[in-house]
């Protein structure tokens, strides 16, 4: 190759945009997952503006401030995140390439999970119980519809999380899988903050009415 | 609750002869084409090199052949909603009302979504990888799923014709007509779960083709010399990234309206219709820039090809095309400016609508600066894009009339309207996607199209849009509103007629594209694109052979400017030799399979069953849509090798063709 480039201060290739040309495999993927993960969070921000359209229309029926209790979905915040961290746990077992320590700190992900759902079901079926399900009014169907978004994803995550602890014990911490897991606890943690956002916007200020 | 739901044989129209018998024609053209392709021996290689192909190149041409089939059948409603309002003067007409509102409904959604979209992201899928000098997009085998998601949704609208009905509420399904009180049948469920499964596909795509452009490109190609289709490219993907989630939010609020009782548009219990028509709108208008994007980016790459110069105000083109990138997510409320949100409001949306036409008319201004001065070879590619600049900028006009609030007033949903965006969609986007084809077919195939009926086709198709949507204009002004099944003014039968004849004459051109494909496909031993760059391109796809090997390119191209391959020519005539004969790796490519067609037939299953409330059904198709992605993730070899000789022998016989092209010694190559 003759240096026919003009390249008055000898930076060779590196002067040059995109001097490596294509990103390596692990970049690639984790940004792609990256932006699913920003067109899942226009997903919620539609239900979140649905609710935010929707919270007064009660239809003569009951409001946030007479449905919500803070004791439960502050539990249900608390589960969520000791959930994330476990999973940031299991992301440095996948570092030391320990399989043990992976395998119990993504049980445990899960296992929180799993709890927070099951507070969820136990929320949702309490407020059906009390004729307050999502067919009441316009504010529970908007409601019902933004938690239980994040709850179809949290259950979703969690078909996701038992496939690749199998795949990770059946084929080891290969680097494919490794992307995976970097891809699961991506989707983890993104979760966590969709739920800081309805936590905030949905119970905390739904509470004062 | 029954076996099938609420399938039964009632849900078969036989009291309407006209979808069973043209259903019938076509699937028994389909049952001949198999047999004919399964007599012939083909069927091994269309599933081994086709249907679980993930190369980007035959998943794009995939995607065009969809694209093009739907026409045919997006095209035969209009015809029937052109021969209806011709005869439909003061009698019933042919079609009866709960028919014609289906053949509208389907018309708008198929052109859209089916014709449009695939046709573009299959021009998208083709050209960027070659154009970024890559060797496929970032997630190859994604790529295959997102094809065959778009097929299946494709398939569903297709069975509502013999199954069931169709969506009898327009194209975009407002409510609170399209909600289970007013709509009670499987019409608005066939509509809302086609568009769910094929939206996946184009969101996934869409996340796909963002990736590859951010982050893969040949070395030295950074943003400021991407090719102009592959900047547009970016910004139309970027469009589905941010936009195609809200389709997806409001189809799913109005699904939980009709499946579970909830109330976010009902007229009752608090719903808001006009949250609905907002919703969708936020998306529909982005929806029309990621269709028009891409053209823009064909018309760029034609007009300065075939004008032999670098396109003009590379730099401003870029940016034009990012200011309509976001000007787009803010003028959505000009869809619904009777909505009655206030002066002040419909003031804002108006002024943003306006100021869009303003890059735009930055990239008409320079596609007419990059014909001035050049010398301009008037192929049929070229026809289509001048054609497009004059029907673009009377539809941009038309568009910015209807900007005007007190104007929009008059004009709402009237012909006017219908006028407007088929010129804007017929004269940008389809001449683009028609364009596009012409250009990059030879790369796709090897060969390229006749031009004497890719000519006549041209102009049967810009003669039969002015008479077929002139009239329109005329009629809306004269008063008459869209979706009418019958009328009883006189004064608006002519036009009518005229507009009528007008279809036909579209019809004509789409025979002559049928025959273009005919005629160079039998004539295709005599077209032989042996060079690879058949019309002395500037970009990169054009310094691999036609049609491209699976590798694209046996080393990735060394980008030392704007116009790579322009560069790269210019320099192997001046050094009357081409770049020095580099060294040969073995290249790892991803491995076929069929993961994208199986996951594909599982969603169309619980597409189906969730129409027709098939519970258990439901249950196994997402089962085996999991099963299948398991299976997928499960596998040990992801990649195969394609040995150094294989390499090395197909890129000396590209070396040998470009040094024939370039009329170069025979040591000109080492």
């Amino acid at each position: 190759m003759t240096a026919q480039t003009h390249d008055p201060n000898k930076l060779g290739r590196s002067a040059e945009p995109n001097p490596d040309g294509p990103a390596p495999k692990r970049v690639v993927v984790s940004y792609g997952f990256w932006i699913f993960l920003l067109s899942d969070f226009i997903l919620f921000a539609c239900f979140f503006a649905g609710y935010a359209v929707l919270k007064d229309a009660t239809a003569g029926g009951p409001s946030g401030k007479d449905l919500f209790e803070l004791k439960l979905v502050e539990t249900e915040t608390v589960l969520l995140l000791l959930s994330s961290f476990a999973c940031g746990l299991a992301g440095i077992a996948t570092l030391a390439r320990d399989m043990r320590w992976f395998q119990i700190a993504m049980a445990a992900t899960g296992l929180l999970g799993a709890g927070f759902l099951a507070l969820e079901a136990y929320e949702f079926l309490h407020l059906i119980g009390e004729g307050a399900g999502p067919g009441r009014s316009a504010f529970l169907s908007a409601f019902f519809a933004l938690v239980g978004c994040h709850g179809l994803h949290v259950l979703l995550g969690m078909l996701w999380l038992t496939t690749i602890m199998a795949q990770a014990w059946a084929k080891g911490l290969r680097e494919d899988i490794l992307r995976r897991i970097l891809c699961f606890s991506l989707f983890w943690h993104a979760l966590d903050i969709i739920w800081v956002a309805l936590f905030t916007m949905v119970y905390l200020m739904g509470v004062r009415g | 609750m029954s076996f099938t739901g609420k399938l039964g044989w009632d849900s078969i129209p036989f009291h309407e002869p006209l979808p069973l018998v043209s259903a019938g024609v076509i699937g028994l053209v389909l049952l001949g084409v198999f047999i004919w392709v399964w007599r012939r021996g083909h069927l091994p290689y269309i599933w081994s090199e086709w249907i679980t192909s993930v190369d980007h190149k035959r998943i794009g041409v995939m995607y065009c052949l969809l694209a093009g089939v739907m026409l045919l059948r997006g095209f035969s409603d209009a015809l029937l909603m052109r021969s209806q309002q011709a005869i439909a003067y003061g009698n019933e007409g042919y079609l009866p009302p709960d028919h014609y509102d289906q053949i509208f409904s389907a018309h708008g959604t198929i052109m859209i979504f089916f014709v449009a979209m695939p046709f573009m992201i299959g021009l998208m899928n083709f050209v960027v990888p070659l154009q970024l000098g890559v060797r496929d997009v970032a997630f190859p085998t994604l790529n295959s799923v997102s094809f065959w998601l778009t097929a299946s949704g494709a398939l569903l609208i297709n069975m509502s014709l013999v199954i069931g009905e169709f969506a009898k509420t327009g194209w975009l399904v407002y409510p609170p007509l399209s909600e289970l009180r007013f709509s009670p049948g499987v019409g608005v469920d066939y509509y809302l779960w086609a568009l769910q499964i094929s939206g996946m596909g184009t969101l996934l795509s869409g996340v796909n083709l963002v990736t590859t452009i951010l982050k893969m490109r040949a070395p030295g190609m950074g943003y400021s010399r991407m090719p102009m289709f592959t900047w547009t490219s970016l910004a139309s993907n970027l469009l589905i990234v941010a936009a195609f989630p809200v389709l997806t939010a409001v189809l799913g609020m109005l699904i939980l309206d009709r499946y579970l009782g909830f109330h976010f548009f009902t007229p009752e219990a608090g719903g808001n219709q006009m949250m609905f028509v907002n919703l969708i709108w936020a998306w529909g208008h982005p929806e029309v820039y990621i269709l028009i994007l891409p053209a823009f980016g064909v018309f760029s790459e034609i007009i300065s090809t075939f004008s032999s110069k670098p396109l003009f105000g590379y730099r401003s083109m870029v940016i034009a095309t990012m200011v309509i990138c976001i000007l787009s997510f803010m003028v959505w409320l000009h869809h619904f400016f009777t909505m009655g949100a206030g002066a002040d409001v419909n003031g804002f949306f108006g002024i943003t609508t306006m100021i869009i036409a303003v890059p735009t008319g930055v990239k008409v201004f320079n596609w007419l600066f990059t014909m001035y001065g050049g010398r301009i070879r008037y192929t049929s590619m070229m026809l289509w894009s001048i054609g497009f600049i004059v029907t673009f900028v009377i539809g941009g006009m038309t568009g910015v009339m209807l900007a005007v609030p007190p104007a929009d007033f008059v004009l709402h949903n009237s012909l006017f309207l219908v006028a407007h965006f088929h010129n804007v969609i017929i004269g940008g986007v389809l001449f683009g996607a028609f364009a596009g084809f012409t250009f990059w077919f030879p790369k796709m195939f090897g060969f390229t199209l006749d031009e004497t009926w890719g000519k006549r086709a041209f102009w049967l198709w810009i003669s039969g849009f002015y008479v077929a949507f002139m009239p329109l204009y005329v009629l809306g002004l004269m008063g008459m509103t869209r979706r009418m099944q019958h009328y009883d003014v006189p004064g608006w039968h002519p036009w009518l007629l005229v507009a009528g004849v007008g279809a036909l004459l579209i019809a004509a051109g789409i025979a002559c594209q049928v025959m273009m494909l005919y005629v160079s496909i039998k004539t295709r031993k005599d077209r032989i694109d042996e060079s690879g760059d058949p019309w002395d391109g500037r970009t990169l796809e054009w310094i691999t052979t036609s049609p491209p090997p699976a590798f694209n390119f046996a080393v990735l191209p060394d980008v030392k400017g704007e116009e790579a391959y322009w560069g790269i020519k210019a320099k192997a005539r001046e050094n009357r030799a081409l770049s020095d004969r580099p060294d040969y790796e073995p290249i790892e490519m991803p491995r076929n399979s069929p993961t994208g067609i199986v996951a594909a037939f599982f969603a169309t299953a619980m597409g189906f069953a969730l129409i027709w409330h098939i519970w258990w059904l439901v249950i196994l198709g997402f089962f085996g849509a999991w099963g299948t992605f398991i299976v997928f993730a499960w596998r040990d070899k992801a990649e195969y090798e394609i040995p150094v000789e294989e390499v090395e022998r197909l890129d000396q016989a590209r070396r040998r063709s470009k040094a024939t092209l370039l009329d170069l010694p025979e040591e000109a190559l080492s």
